[in-house]
């Protein structure tokens, strides 16, 4: 029977589903939990629109069959920083225009805190390539380079 | 998303044993998936023919083990493991490198070597720098392991020496490059998130100017990676100079068979494939006393 019970601790809740063993995380995460925030690109990994961190590793959430999520714990872009407060990566976003459109700006965020978790101050060249699976269709990337070197010069924590 | 997932079965038997068990009392229907960054494309593309899938993510399969001798990779790690773990780092850094190069940071997180291997694109990143390092294979099943060269793996086009019922359970690297001089380089169209037009890997030692080791592992110019032998014979005693870098062009003519493809044209990658080896003897020359 391919329709199970699948449990995930999704930012910081635990959430069970009733899906087929090879729903898309993707799916899941916008259908059943409302989690709208993350995007579909390209729906094969090559855009990182659908990025979320899962068990502490920034992956392609259409990659992954909800199946191999069970158990997971999951950060999607909700749950980056609590309501009405701006985490440093998204303060940095605002404030160097790194978002037009905003459809890359979820996994892009993601990443950037993924990057900033393993390189406090990164180089130019780490920041494209911890970037590197995430792509912009209006930005040009310079400014949300810029985010992402102004973010790590921040002092972490919420802002209001 | 062109799929109906209720069409599709994913079992997780749980165990590394537990799988092998349904993969051989099964043989042949359950389709396996670890990573999923190569299943999983061809799923949302509604082209995956396969319809029941056996979970093969499995800490068992994710061990790295290094001793005296050798370092031994579980088919389930991720390139990013890989590209962490500090003895690939120290001992097999053509290794580390040909794993930065598979599509994004994602899909490294993700991507498993066993999984590269098994799917067995002639494009693949990481066969390069294994034909370098002279890497050997352990293959699993309920009937035991068995060892492989991994240069007795390819036996054509997508078609591997894996049973119906096997496994890759680890990567196999023997410690006896250090010292050696090495070289690796892919050319894609973008720095990331690029299938090869030609990727290249070796290993190499001189002495007093001619070469007296070289392995060389190239994807993207025959229906399966290459390890070069032709090119290797020619090279071997000899001096890297023009008249050497002509021959080594001859050899690679004579033992790759590069296509015109959705990436990249015979021409391109004939050109390419002469112009990296010759980028590559520059290196070594300069780079020996």
């Amino acid at each position: 029977m391919s329709v199970r019970q699948f449990s995930v601790r999704v930012n910081g809740v635990e959430r069970s589903v009733t899906a087929p063993s090879m729903a898309r995380l993707l799916d899941v995460l916008r259908h059943e939990f409302d989690l709208t925030g993350t995007k579909e690109g390209c729906g094969e990994g090559e855009c990182g629109s659908c990025s979320v961190i899962l068990n502490g590793e920034l992956i392609n959430s259409c990659l992954v069959p909800v199946a191999q999520a069970d158990g997971a714990t999951i950060l999607t872009i909700e749950g980056v920083c609590g309501h009405e407060k701006l985490n440093r990566v998204q303060r940095a976003f605002l404030e160097c225009g790194g978002a037009q459109c905003g459809i890359c700006t979820p996994g892009m965020i993601l990443a950037t805190l993924h990057l900033l978790d393993r390189h406090p101050h990164p180089t130019r060249d780490q920041i494209r390539e911890g970037l590197n699976g995430n792509l912009c269709r209006c930005t040009g990337y310079m400014r949300i380079f810029e985010a992402a070197e102004k973010a790590a010069n921040s002092e972490s924590g919420a802002v209001e | 998303m062109r799929s109906y997932p209720a069409d599709y079965e994913l079992v997780t038997p749980g165990s590394l044993n537990a799988v092998l068990q349904l993969i051989n009392d099964e043989a042949g229907r359950w389709t396996p998936i670890a990573g999923g960054t190569e299943l999983m494309v061809l799923y949302g593309a509604g082209r995956l023919t396969a319809r029941k899938l056996v979970n093969i993510s499995l800490p068992e399969l994710r061990g790295i083990v290094e001793d005296g001798d050798s370092i031994s990779i579980g088919g389930g790690c991720s390139f990013t493991q890989i590209r962490r773990h500090p003895g690939i780092q120290k001992h097999f850094p053509l290794l580390a490198q040909c794993a930065s190069w598979i599509g994004g940071i994602a899909n490294q997180n993700r991507g498993t070597i066993g999984g590269n291997l098994a799917n067995a694109s002639p494009a693949a990143d990481s066969p390069p720098a294994l034909f370098a390092y002279a890497a050997e294979l352990e293959l699993i099943s309920v009937r035991g392991p068995r060892r492989i060269l991994y240069e007795q793996f390819h036996l054509g086009y997508k078609k591997t020496a894996l049973a119906s019922d096997e496994l890759i359970g680890s990567v196999i690297l023997p410690k006896r490059f250090n010292g050696a001089l090495g070289y690796a380089r892919k050319v894609g169209a973008r720095n990331a998130q690029a299938i090869s037009k030609i990727c290249v890997a070796a290993i190499a030692r001189l002495r007093n100017g001619r070469v007296v080791e070289i392995r060389i592992g190239m994807g993207s110019v025959a229906p399966t990676p290459l390890r070069l032998s032709r090119t290797e014979q020619v090279l071997l005693g000899a001096t890297p100079n023009a008249a050497t870098i002509a021959e080594v062009r001859r050899a690679l003519s004579s033992e790759t068979a590069p296509i015109d493809d959705i990436r990249s044209t015979t021409s391109y990658r004939t050109l390419v494939a002469g112009n990296l080896l010759e980028e590559m003897l520059r290196a070594f020359a300069g780079a020996s006393p």
